[in-house]
């Protein structure tokens, strides 16, 4: 895995500077310095655009610049988060966000870990092609599958309310149809990163273990799992953000506004309150906050993770 | 585990395959049948869908001419932008203290959802320039305020400040401000991977090319752009697959209107809209072959993996 390779020295190309010649040397780099210091400006300041604004009044933001806001005198509110949180049902769209993806991920994780269990360490009749078949499915569009599983779930329907979450039991506008559908999708991810982590474990542990008449239930819990952490950890937070970002799936499955998660409460905001910038962008904010928080907290494993994973369409 | 059973590796494979095998692999082979049957899967209907396709006899409701081509456009397109970036991000951030700094700011817009994206841009490309960035930004510039996700000129066109000539096909100025959009989300992609690609890059052999006299230019043309050649790969393989199933971006910001739809915002509206699943699925069929060189290829590269592992 290419992040082992992370925190070895840089193969800078930087000149050591001559006795007396650093300030020459600052000098000599100060393109390179203004070159990056503008990238990292303009790719930040849509993201200060949109934080600033949702601090602002609603009759500021739509007459004049967000960037005037940054002088003074300062004039920020909290109102705009206040509304969105209360009255605009966001609240319960944040709380459906979670609903939805602390199952999916943990259902993710357990299954595919099973498979990638099996075809790393077991042999069986076609297990290589079954690998291929599954690297494969990693391709096919999302939206291809729609309408299948839709007929599907309105075959399979049980009409009855789900108690403490709410919702049907299955079906559309279920949350046990969409944890099961967004597992389904993350499958071929998953069982490919951690097949490919699971086999580079080393084979002398897996040997002793099994002689001293370990079961397989054993090995997995008490060896696969614990030495497989960084794994899972960016397994994890991938899948979290792709089924919190998720619209498509929701969009399809997820008809009942009471359900909607934040991403498809923002799309319909958007739709209805177009240019209501003060609750477009702290809606916008809100449904950030998680992913942002999750991403400076395990940046580390969010890297390995986009590093073993770069086949990911 | 010595003596296992036959049918042991199936019970720990089962759920999985259950799961594919339902959500995956039989509606892939569902939308292959009905992409042969009529609007509402009813009869066959040979290969009507896809003459519907070739032929383009709708182009103000369902442009499957100017969706092709727009997907294409994003295809070329966005890779040619975002690997090239990237890389020279790479090089750039490798030779700075504030690395860590330096890429966590381009790579966070890939950790937000395409709908906040959408409303970030939404409002950096307002028309009114006392409240759109860009257009602020365009008027200090002593231009007029464009419509940046409406206007369908060329380039050239938005240059001279002339009319919509229609004659670019999909180089129009609103799908270059969306693939701006996917640039700015999938930079720090291309960035983080291409990184520690340069960084599995031995000291020692930039060292001796030093010694022996290299300049940085010829470091990087004869020794860096081989040895990351794969991981180049791996990056605009990632990116031609995503632009080719490219729909959220676009269906959160434009909808497909104003000439920017894409093949999979085309089959989603065919699907769940104009309500003609045969055509709907004859677009994601079509998708589905264009992604299969790319997934041969991919194939082809785990299996060299697995065989230099």
């Amino acid at each position: 895995m290419a992040s082992r390779t992370m925190n070895n020295s840089v193969p800078a190309a930087e000149e050591r500077p001559a006795a007396g010649g650093r300030l020459r040397g600052l000098l000599a780099r100060m393109p390179l310095h203004l070159v990056l210091l503008g990238f990292m400006l303009l790719w930040s300041l849509p993201t200060i655009a949109l934080l600033v604004s949702s601090f602002r009044a609603p009759q500021e933001i739509s007459a004049s610049g967000w960037w005037t806001a940054l002088t003074p005198p300062w004039d920020f509110t909290w109102n705009n988060y206040d509304a969105v949180l209360n009255q605009r049902g966001m609240g319960r769209a944040f709380i459906n966000s979670l609903l939805i993806t602390v199952p999916v991920t943990f259902l993710v994780l357990l299954v595919a870990a099973m498979a990638a269990y099996a075809f790393a360490w077991m042999q069986f009749p076609l297990r290589n092609t079954l690998f291929l078949v599954m690297v494969a499915l990693l391709v096919v569009p999302l939206q291809m599958t729609l309408i299948p599983v839709l007929r599907l779930y309105t075959q399979l329907e049980i009409d009855a309310e789900m108690p403490i979450i709410g919702g049907r039991i299955f079906g559309t506008n279920s949350y046990a149809g969409i944890w099961i559908a967004h597992t389904a999708y993350g499958l071929p991810f998953a069982v490919y990163l951690l097949r490919n982590f699971f086999g580079a474990l080393p084979r002398d542990l897996f040997e002793s273990a099994y002689l001293d008449g370990a079961s397989d239930v054993r090995v997995f819990f008490r060896i696969v799992l614990p030495l497989s952490m960084p794994a899972l950890a960016a397994l994890a937070i991938f899948q979290f953000l792709w089924v919190w970002n998720d619209l498509l799936v929701a969009l399809i499955l997820l008809g009942d506004p009471d359900m909607a998660p934040m991403t498809l409460r923002i799309t319909n905001l958007v739709s209805s309150f177009g240019s209501q910038y003060q609750l477009l962008t702290a809606a916008a904010f809100v449904s950030m906050a998680v992913p942002l928080v999750i991403f400076f907290a395990l940046q580390r494993y969010f890297v390995q993770g986009i590093l073993a994973g770069a086949v990911k369409g | 585990m010595i003596g296992r059973k036959p049918w042991v590796p199936w019970i720990w494979l089962s759920p999985a395959l259950l799961l594919l095998g339902v959500f995956l692999v039989y509606p892939v082979a569902d939308t292959v049948r009905r992409s042969f049957q009529g609007p509402r899967s009813e009869g066959w209907v040979g290969f009507d869908n896809y003459q519907f396709i070739i032929d383009n006899p709708q182009p103000f409701v369902a442009d499957t001419h100017g969706a092709i081509l727009n997907n294409l456009f994003w295809l070329i397109g966005f890779p040619l932008i975002v690997v090239p970036l990237g890389l020279v991000l790479a090089v750039l951030t490798s030779r700075v203290r504030y690395e860590a700094v330096a890429k966590s700011t381009i790579f966070i817009p890939m950790a937000i959802s395409f709908v906040a994206a959408a409303v970030i841009w939404k409002f950096m490309y307002e028309f009114n320039p006392e409240i759109g960035t860009a257009n602020a930004i365009a008027g200090e510039l002593g231009r007029n305020p464009t419509a940046w996700l409406q206007d369908t000129r060329s380039p050239t066109g938005w240059l001279t400040k002339g009319t919509p000539d229609g004659g670019w096909g999909p180089l129009q100025v609103n799908n270059l401000a969306l693939i701006g959009i996917g640039v700015w989300m999938w930079t720090g992609f291309s960035l983080v991977v291409l990184s520690a690609g340069l960084k599995g890059i031995s000291t020692e052999v930039l060292e001796a090319a030093r010694v022996d006299g290299a300049n940085e230019w010829q470091i990087f043309r004869r020794i860096i752009l081989p040895m990351i050649s794969p991981t180049l790969a791996v990056v605009t393989t990632t990116l031609v697959i995503l632009a080719l199933k490219l729909f959220d971006l676009v269906w959160v910001t434009t909808g497909g209107r104003f000439a920017t739809d894409v093949v999979a915002t085309l089959f989603f509206k065919e699907a769940f809209v104009v309500r003609d699943y045969g055509v709907g699925a004859a677009l994601a069929v079509v998708l589905l072959l264009a992604v299969v060189p790319v997934m041969v290829l991919s194939i082809r590269r785990f299996q060299f993996q697995e065989e230099i592992r």
